[in-house]
């Protein structure tokens, strides 16, 4: 089956970004039906790519390649390995969650509707092309273009300080695809010019050269995954943006920065990606342990899912630069994972946050009294969130830990300590928020009055079911992931530890 | 003493330098103007000069040119010195620095 | 190691054990998401699920004995798997899981069916069997797992359970302060035991318990060492032992049933199981089963003195567990028989203890849920069922024969004195005190809530017994303190031998018989000094004490002391850190995007809006640029 899986959908939800902004603005219900169908049928499509695609097969498949720009040897390039597919499928899982949990978000402001959800859609599509490319320049570009669609959804439709928190999220992205852009540059000049990735992982660079444009890459990654000490734009915007836009921004768009790391950083500069790796094993284990201890002291629920999102990043960070293929496999499983957990427990702040119009914990307190529904999503969100054995976040972070120990016992066991610190933050948001005596202003306000609505369980539902599927069975994922993560570790030349004691045929 | 060409090239130094320092000191806007006239006259010296020197018709086309682009120019900012005349009875380029910083 | 482990496949009845799990699982599912809808019939469903479970225990433990190989394992679906790292979701039935699932269904279903009269006026019935459901599903799964992931999956499942339950009435802060009390303290034996999982693989290559049992011997002793303190903080955290042992008694928030389920049938017993199961380690190294073995007596001792300072009728019980748990320590500690002998006491402890939490919880029912024991007084003749089973359990722990407290506590004291050298004197002696002291604070429960004067507070009028569906589970726990013990000290040990190994006894320091007497002589004395001290009652408000026992009522300080060496410092490094982000690391982020905009600004200056200064500027560059063409054409810099 030859269907231009990737292109297409790099392009549909573009098409049904034109539409739905196209649609009158005095029609708002119209605009979310077209967006909800629209996404509906891309996550189809979607689903159609996940079964065509052959687990066992090719490194890269569903490869498509047309000319751009001759002279220097631009293409348009698509091509997905089991990293990106996992990827793409989980942006087209959230989307139509997050279009539906944002059904009111847009009216609050009264802004306009559908070019609330004609954003989305846009986000959509150059999430799919920065993940689909095989080509670095059009890596870059959807990389950089990514950013406008979400700066207008926070700057216009977020809450709170928006304005700030849009140019700086902006700003801070933009500088590090500076420093990027330098490096695709470089890449191309040293690299035969040409910004085909197999080709350029074939080519050869001096120690010095791989060492800068490493970097310069990283800067990019580092800057947007966030690591520590890169990370003060996140909670920014997580905070200020509304909320779907915020499950879309940390649970995906984020995650190009770790894709990014595995696939550019790891196979085109093997040998320095070995040589930077403790400097940045140094900084994913500080982030862990930083970011949980500043999410214990937040006192906006945004902001605190966005600090726990850091500490999250930093688990993945030390599963990529661990270099084995359980770590990596962790890895690539937290982003899918970390993805579906995060997302929920931001859609369902996000209906909390909608009916007290507040997002700050101590406006909250015993509010299971009064919504006790909402709050056990809360809780299952913020359980699957602190990793618990039996979700999905449990099995990535298990093997993320696993495989960094077998190299590297120090960064392991001081990042296993973050698993403590994380129920700290989780139960201790839980605790102000939904336990103890009934906050009397709650008691009083009439979005309080409604647990959770048709729409609101239907968003929540799949990612519950799927978040409890992964967690007890998460071999579907695992299996796509596990050769292309195999590939990438061959790339950096790095092979597992044999046990350290023991008699091999009893190993099985 | 012969005519060499490269006592036109002096010439359009001369005048260039006169030009330049017009506009330097002088503040009425029209005589700015006229010695920025003069900059560009001694352009097109310069460069007829040179065409005369290397015996190609370059230069002479290129004087042309910059003969017709000066009076496009002439024609916008003299309009442009009329509005802002109109505006403050001054033809003082001190006078009008709205487009400051 | 001569003999290798191995697990036959599972076959026939057994195929199907993965109902045992799947039943109670299912059932809490059905609860939980059916909401109010499961209202009226949700209870009896939660009680069927569990009984049902423990019939099928029983079928599979018939069966088990028909095996040749005494343990089987089904391996259901490849649970993790990356690199050479795989595990099964897999599940093993060996003697060992079958007497903890016995245990856990059978004296879990009871407690099921007391609940069911306990919670009768509580709106969150329904929700209550979900998670008492929750909790029997997740504890069968952390001892019918096949490897040591299994293990930790049911492990946090109980420690989630329990949250859960302990926070049963969140309204109340206390009750969710002391669930994440537990939580969090789970967590930190969580981590070790879960670090303890990574060694093994990193050393091993595997963490299945048969193959780990088979290459155990290949380990370095360091290794081995510190991966039996690895798995012995984790088992600290679940069975409430020092140093981790402050949530067990906050623990007592949560409904009376989630105690009893707690410390009977599940969550702490787990610990002990841990290291049964993991014998093959502990028995590789001295000093490691040194440190078991000093654990389980601290702790004893610890629970014991602070369960004689107490007034509340559940934290008596609640220290009086951290107190027998250690017995179990102390017993899984010594190795060799006193594996199995520590198994018995478990399976003992969990009849008499789950029948002390419930007659206390009867207890309560009937006087307006108040715990105090010094406000109660003379309820023998008003609650007889419950004073009668209530007096046979107390009869049980502290150990007078025939009762079954006696046939489990007394072998582990004398296999405290069978040691090698002096510390048989200094385990032996501690676990003698131990009983006293169990005794006294046990009889000091008895009387002061039974006998003596009546001290209730105005309010209360006539205590009444509690309906047949909460007595009837204590008649039959009751029926179980007594005879469980001497039934089970005889073929348990048998029963347990292909797990823990065949039975090797020392020489005690003193004779057998000297030991039993010392211990009944203890006990009795212990028990008549309560008798003679609270058989006229006590005062109801608070006396002055000695320093003992004011440190006794404010648990010897371990609340206090995490308070002062983790909480509050990790109160004020949060508020450090939060105060550095924000200022320092964005402060930076922001001080850079100033300075930028600050050299923009003054850059800005130099657009002066004069036209001949921009002539000049001009010129002045045009000058520069044919300066630098002259320069270079006469090789100025040459």
């Amino acid at each position: 089956m030859n269907f231009p899986f990737l292109s297409v959908l790099t392009v549909a939800p573009l098409v049904g970004a034109v539409v739905v902004a196209l649609l009158p603005r005095t029609r708002p219900a119209l605009a979310k039906q077209v967006a909800l169908g629209w996404s509906v049928a891309v996550l189809a499509l979607s689903v159609a790519m996940w079964i065509a695609y052959q687990a066992g097969g090719d490194r890269f498949q569903f490869r498509e390649s047309y000319p751009w720009i001759p002279n220097w040897g631009v293409r348009f390039t698509f091509a997905a390995d089991g990293i990106a597919l996992v990827m793409l499928m989980l942006i087209a899982v959230l989307m139509p969650l997050v279009i539906l949990a944002s059904w009111h978000d847009a009216e609050r402001g009264k802004r306009n509707v559908p070019v609330y959800f004609a954003l989305l859609l846009a986000l959509q599509s150059t999430m799919f092309g920065v993940f689909a490319a095989a080509d670095v320049f059009l890596f870059y570009v959807f990389f950089e273009v990514m950013l406008v669609p979400m700066y207008f959804l926070i700057g216009s439709y977020g809450g709170g300080k928006r304005q700030y928190a849009a140019v700086k999220f902006f700003l801070y992205s933009l500088v590090g695809g500076l420093f990027m852009l330098a490096a695709v540059i470089g890449l191309w000049v040293l690299g035969g010019h040409t910004f085909d990735w197999q080709a350029l992982v074939d080519a050869n660079f001096s120690t010095g050269a791989e060492r800068w444009l490493f970097l310069g890459f990283f800067a990019a990654f580092a800057i947007k995954a966030p690591f520590f000490p890169f990370h003060t734009w996140l909670p920014d915007a997580g905070g200020a943006a509304p909320a779907g836009a915020a499950a879309i921004l940390v649970g995906v768009l984020d995650k190009v920065g770790t894709f990014g790391i595995l696939r550019y950083c790891l196979p085109l500069f093997p040998e320095a990606s070995r040589y930077f790796a403790p400097l940045a094993l140094t900084l994913a284990v500080i982030g862990i342990i930083y970011a949980a201890l500043l999410a214990v002291g937040q006192n906006d629920l945004k902001r605190l899912v966005s600090y726990t999102s850091i500490a999250h990043f930093g688990f993945i960070g030390v599963g990529i630069f661990a270099f084995t293929t359980q770590a990596g496999t962790g890895a690539v499983l937290y982003m899918v994972n970390h993805g579906l957990a995060t997302g929920l427990l931001f859609l369902v702040v996000g209906m909390f946050v909608a009916r007290r119009n507040s997002a700050l914990v101590s406006d909250f307190g015993g509010a299971g009294k009064l919504l006790p529904l909402l709050a056990g999503v809360l809780l299952f969100a913020g359980l699957a969130s602190l990793a618990l054995p039996g979700t999905a976040p449990f099995v990535s972070e298990f093997l993320v830990l696993l495989g960094s120990f077998t190299v590297n016992k120090t960064v392991a066991v001081i990042a296993t300590s973050g698993i403590i610190l994380a129920a700290g933050y989780v139960l201790w948001m839980i605790q102000r928020t939904t336990q103890g005596t009934v906050n009397p202003a709650l008691a009083s306000n009439e979005g309080m009055r409604h647990d959770m609505s048709l729409r609101e369980k239907v968003v929540v539902a799949p990612l519950i079911a799927l978040i409890v599927l992964l967690g007890f069975y998460p071999k579907p994922v695992t299996d796509v992931i596990n050769p292309a993560v195999k590939a990438t570790m061959a790339d950096v030349g790095a092979s597992d530890p044999a046990p350290a004691a023991g008699t091999t045929e009893a190993a099985r | 003493m012969t005519l060499t060409p490269e006592w036109y090239l002096l010439l359009a130094a001369a005048l260039f330098t006169i030009g330049a320092v017009g506009v330097l000191i002088r503040r009425n806007a029209i005589v700015l103007f006229m010695c920025v006239e003069l900059m560009l006259n001694a352009a097109n010296l310069a460069l007829v000069t040179f065409s005369r020197i290397n015996g190609t018709l370059d230069g002479q086309i290129i004087a042309f040119f910059v003969m017709v682009v000066a009076a496009a120019e002439v024609v916008v900012g003299l309009a442009i010195i009329m509005s802002i005349f109109r505006t403050r009875r001054s033809a003082s380029v001190d006078d009008s620095n709205l487009l400051k910083y | 190691m001569e003999h290798t482990v191995q697990f036959a496949p599972a076959t026939g009845l057994l195929s199907g054990m993965w109902l045992l799990v799947a039943l109670p699982a299912v059932s809490a599912a059905v609860l939980l998401l059916l909401g109010r809808r499961a209202d009226r019939w949700g209870h009896w469903l939660g009680c069927l699920s569990v009984g049902a479970a423990f019939v099928l225990g029983l079928l599979s433990f018939f069966a088990l004995r028909g095996q040749e190989n005494r343990a089987v394992q089904l391996n259901l679906w490849e649970f993790i798997s990356a690199g050479s790292f795989r595990v099964d979701f897999g599940l093993l039935f060996d003697p060992l899981s079958a007497v903890f699932v016995l245990l856990i269904t059978g004296v879990g279903f009871l407690i099921h069916v007391y609940a069911v009269g306990y919670m009768e006026h509580d709106e969150g019935r329904r929700r209550f069997f979900g998670y008492f459901n929750l909790f029997v599903a997740a504890m069968l799964v952390l001892v019918l797992g096949n490897n040591y992931v299994m293990t930790f999956l049911g492990w946090e499942g109980v420690g989630l359970a329990s949250y859960l339950l302990i926070s049963f009435w969140y309204v109340r802060p206390s009750a969710a302060t002391a669930g994440k009390k537990a939580f969090l303290m789970n967590r930190v034996g969580d981590a070790a035991f879960v670090i303890a999982i990574f060694l093994l693989f990193a050393q091993l290559g595997t963490v299945n318990f048969d193959g780990v049992a088979n290459q155990v011997h290949t380990l370095s002793s360091g290794v081995t060492l510190m991966l039996g303190l690895l798995l012995l903080l984790g088992a600290t955290g679940k069975s409430g032992q020092f140093p981790l042992t402050a949530w067990l008694p906050d623990a007592m928030e949560g409904p009376t049933p989630v105690s009893a389920l707690i410390h009977a049938a599940t969550m702490v017993t787990g610990g002990v199981y841990l290291i049964a199961r993991s014998n093959f380690i502990f028995t590789a190294n001295s000093t490691l089963q040194l440190v078991v073995v000093s654990v389980g007596a601290l702790t004893l001792l610890i629970g014991a003195i602070i369960g004689c300072a107490k007034d509340d009728i559940k934290r008596v019980l609640a220290w009086s567990t951290v107190s027998q748990i250690g017995y179990m320590f102390l017993g899984v500690g010594l190795g060799g028989a006193a594996y199995a002998l520590a198994i018995v006491h478990l399976l003992a402890h969990g009849f008499f203890k789950a029948g002390l939490f419930l007659g206390a919880g009867s207890v309560m029912h009937g006087m307006r849920d108040q715990v105090d024991i010094r406000r109660f007084g003379g309820l023998w003749k008003y609650m007889k069922i419950t004073w009668v089973t209530f007096g046979l359990a107390w009869l049980a722990i502290i150990g007078l024969p025939p009762l079954s407290g006696f046939f489990s506590k007394e072998p582990i004291i004398v296999a405290a004195f069978e040691r090698k050298d002096w510390t048989a004197w200094l385990f032996g002696i501690a676990a003698l005190l131990g009983a006293g002291l169990t005794a006294f604070y046990m009889t000091r429960l008895f009387m002061l809530t039974f006998h003596g004067p009546k001290r209730w507070t105005d309010d209360i009028e006539h205590p009444h017994e509690s309906p047949p569906i909460m007595t009837i589970p204590l008649v039959l726990l009751a029926v179980g303190s007594v005879a469980a013990g001497g039934l089970m000290v005889g073929p348990v040990p048998k029963w347990l031998t292909p797990v823990l190994g065949h039975e090797v006894r020392g020489e005690a320091v003193l004779a057998h018989s000297a030991i039993t007497i010392l211990a009944i002589a203890v006990t009795l004395i212990g028990a008549g000094l309560a008798y003679l001290l609270f058989r006229d009652g006590t005062a109801t408000a608070p006396q002055p004490a000695g320093a003992l026992v004011t440190a006794a009522r404010k648990n010897l300080y371990i609340d206090a002391f995490n308070e002062a060496v983790f909480e509050k410092p990790g109160i004020f490094l949060t508020r450090a850190l939060v105060f550095l982000d924000g200022k320092g690391i964005d402060g930076a982020v922001n001080g850079i995007a100033a300075s930028v905009g600050g050299g923009s600004g003054r850059l800005r200056r130099l657009q002066t809006g004069f036209v001949r200064s921009y002539a000049m500027s001009m010129l002045t560059g045009a000058l520069l640029v044919v300066a630098a063409f002259l320069a270079v054409q006469y090789g100025w810099f040459a």
